[in-house]
């Protein structure tokens, strides 16, 4: 049977469980392709030819890239069910804004987090840290990102909980103790099917670090 | 009802300049306040605590920040001349290649043209290196315009105004540093392109004077590449 709606992705990037959850919220079929990024497939390096990066939505052949692009997309091709976005455009541009600092500030400080050691992994711990804690901020006394209701930043932040015990293990820190909000809000968004189904358990995303790190010689 | 718009910027900033273009085509009148980024108003660190930067645009007391953010606020809010498509796809495809020119382009130029300090031997293997990545990305945002006149198609759109970098700055790049990158030869859609964005009205009244924007560039970064 031929899908309408592909996904090239891996199971362990936590850009393509946004968009495994944005397809989950939504209820739409897909076929699911994992890539081995140590060796990209040619569907990968045609449909994505200037990143050569995963996700990639295929929809009707047609290549949308870029995590939050993909889930924009979904969210206005799917606009009859679960909106993804808030309908006015300011909290729709807060959301855009709060989305683009988590893919701006979190990402390269985590993985300085678990890829060095000593002075730089300490410096980096505390601008994680720091960076969570702005997050949660924002969040205020409200249950989600998005208010009362699951929403795009809430989506684009959520992925990262699955990579949390890597940090803590090789950081040696609690991020718990140090952010207890946002652990808090996690937990609350994992209690939706759509995300509890998309994340994977954190004992195994902490082993696929482990072997990341003796490839890239962190030890 | 009467509407406050604000803009924070700089004027040399092509980031600060999108949202004034993109105001200018809606006509949306705006009251502009020039920051002086070596020290920062208390109105700029009260509108963008976060990452305390401009372009900010405050709506009604309201702030937003990020350029590309603040371009898809303005066209949802006033919806004359609209800088987005409608299909969904163009849109994605329109917000792909704003991001990748944010991302890769302003940052490949400038290292071509002002570069890191190397060692002689090493300087001009480097330079090649930059000059060689600018003209791939160039080469992408060439095959990306095809047969349009503008990347919105008939009209200016949200790419276009985001690829103002390309369209303006990087010339102003090239003539400061003495780096040649934008050439006609290999590149005539784009250059074409950047010929016609720049005479569109809301465009031209937004640029950021020629000679003022190259002397700040060579006090600020120094001769440029092609000099060494």
């Amino acid at each position: 049977m031929a899908y309408e709606v592909v996904l090239v992705d891996t199971w362990v990037s936590m850009f393509g469980m946004r968009v495994r959850i944005a397809l989950a919220e939504k209820g739409i079929k897909y076929e699911y392709k994992e890539e081995d990024l140590c060796n990209k497939s040619k569907l990968l390096l045609k449909i994505n030819p200037i990143y050569k990066k995963i996700p990639v939505l295929i929809h009707n052949g047609k290549p949308v890239c870029e995590s939050l692009i993909i889930v924009q997309y979904i969210d206005e091709v799917w606009n009859d069910r679960s909106p993804l976005m808030p309908s006015d455009p300011y909290p729709r541009a807060c959301a855009r804004f709060w989305a683009d600092f988590v893919d701006k500030r979190v990402y390269d400080v985590a993985k300085k987090v678990w890829t060095t050691k000593g002075e730089e992994q300490e410096a980096a711990k505390k601008e994680f840290i720091e960076t969570l804690q702005i997050l949660e901020r924002q969040l205020g006394d409200h249950p989600y990102f998005g208010g009362e209701r699951f929403g795009f930043v809430d989506l684009s932040l959520i992925t990262f909980y699955s990579w949390f015990y890597a940090y803590e293990t090789f950081g040696n820190f609690s991020i718990e103790a140090e952010c207890p909000k946002i652990i808090a809000w996690a937990k609350r968004c994992l209690q939706k099917d759509s995300v509890a189904n998309t994340l994977p358990d954190q004992k195994k995303v902490y082993e696929y670090v482990v072997q990341m790190r003796k490839r890239f010689g962190v030890e | 009802m009467a509407e406050e718009v604000l803009v924070f910027g700089a004027w040399g900033s092509p980031f600060s300049r999108r949202v004034e273009m993109a105001l200018k085509l809606k006509g949306i009148e705006y009251k502009y306040i020039e920051e002086d980024l070596t020290n920062k108003s208390p109105s700029l660190l009260k509108y963008n605590p976060v990452h305390k930067k401009i372009p900010v645009l405050v709506h009604n007391g309201m702030p937003v920040a990020e350029s590309l953010v603040i371009l898809e606020y303005i066209d949802e809010t006033w919806k004359d001349h609209p800088i987005l498509p409608k299909d969904p796809y163009e849109r994605a495809n329109a917000r792909f290649w704003a991001k990748f020119i944010d991302e890769k382009c302003l940052s490949a130029i400038f290292k071509a043209c002002w570069g890191e300090e190397y060692e002689h031997e090493k300087a001009e293997i480097e330079h090649e290196k930059a000059v060689k990545e600018v003209s791939e990305l160039l080469q992408l945002l060439e095959n990306e315009l095809k047969e349009k006149r503008y990347f919105g198609g008939e009209t200016v759109g949200l790419l276009d105004i985001a690829a103002n970098t390309i369209g303006y700055w990087l010339g102003v790049f090239e003539e400061a540093s003495g780096v040649e990158l934008l050439t006609r030869e290999k590149f005539p859609k784009l250059c074409n392109w950047a010929n016609e964005f720049v005479c569109v009205t809301a465009i031209k009244e937004n640029l950021p004077p020629r000679d003022k924007l190259i002397a700040y560039l060579r006090n600020r970064f120094g001769a440029g590449n092609a000099s060494k």
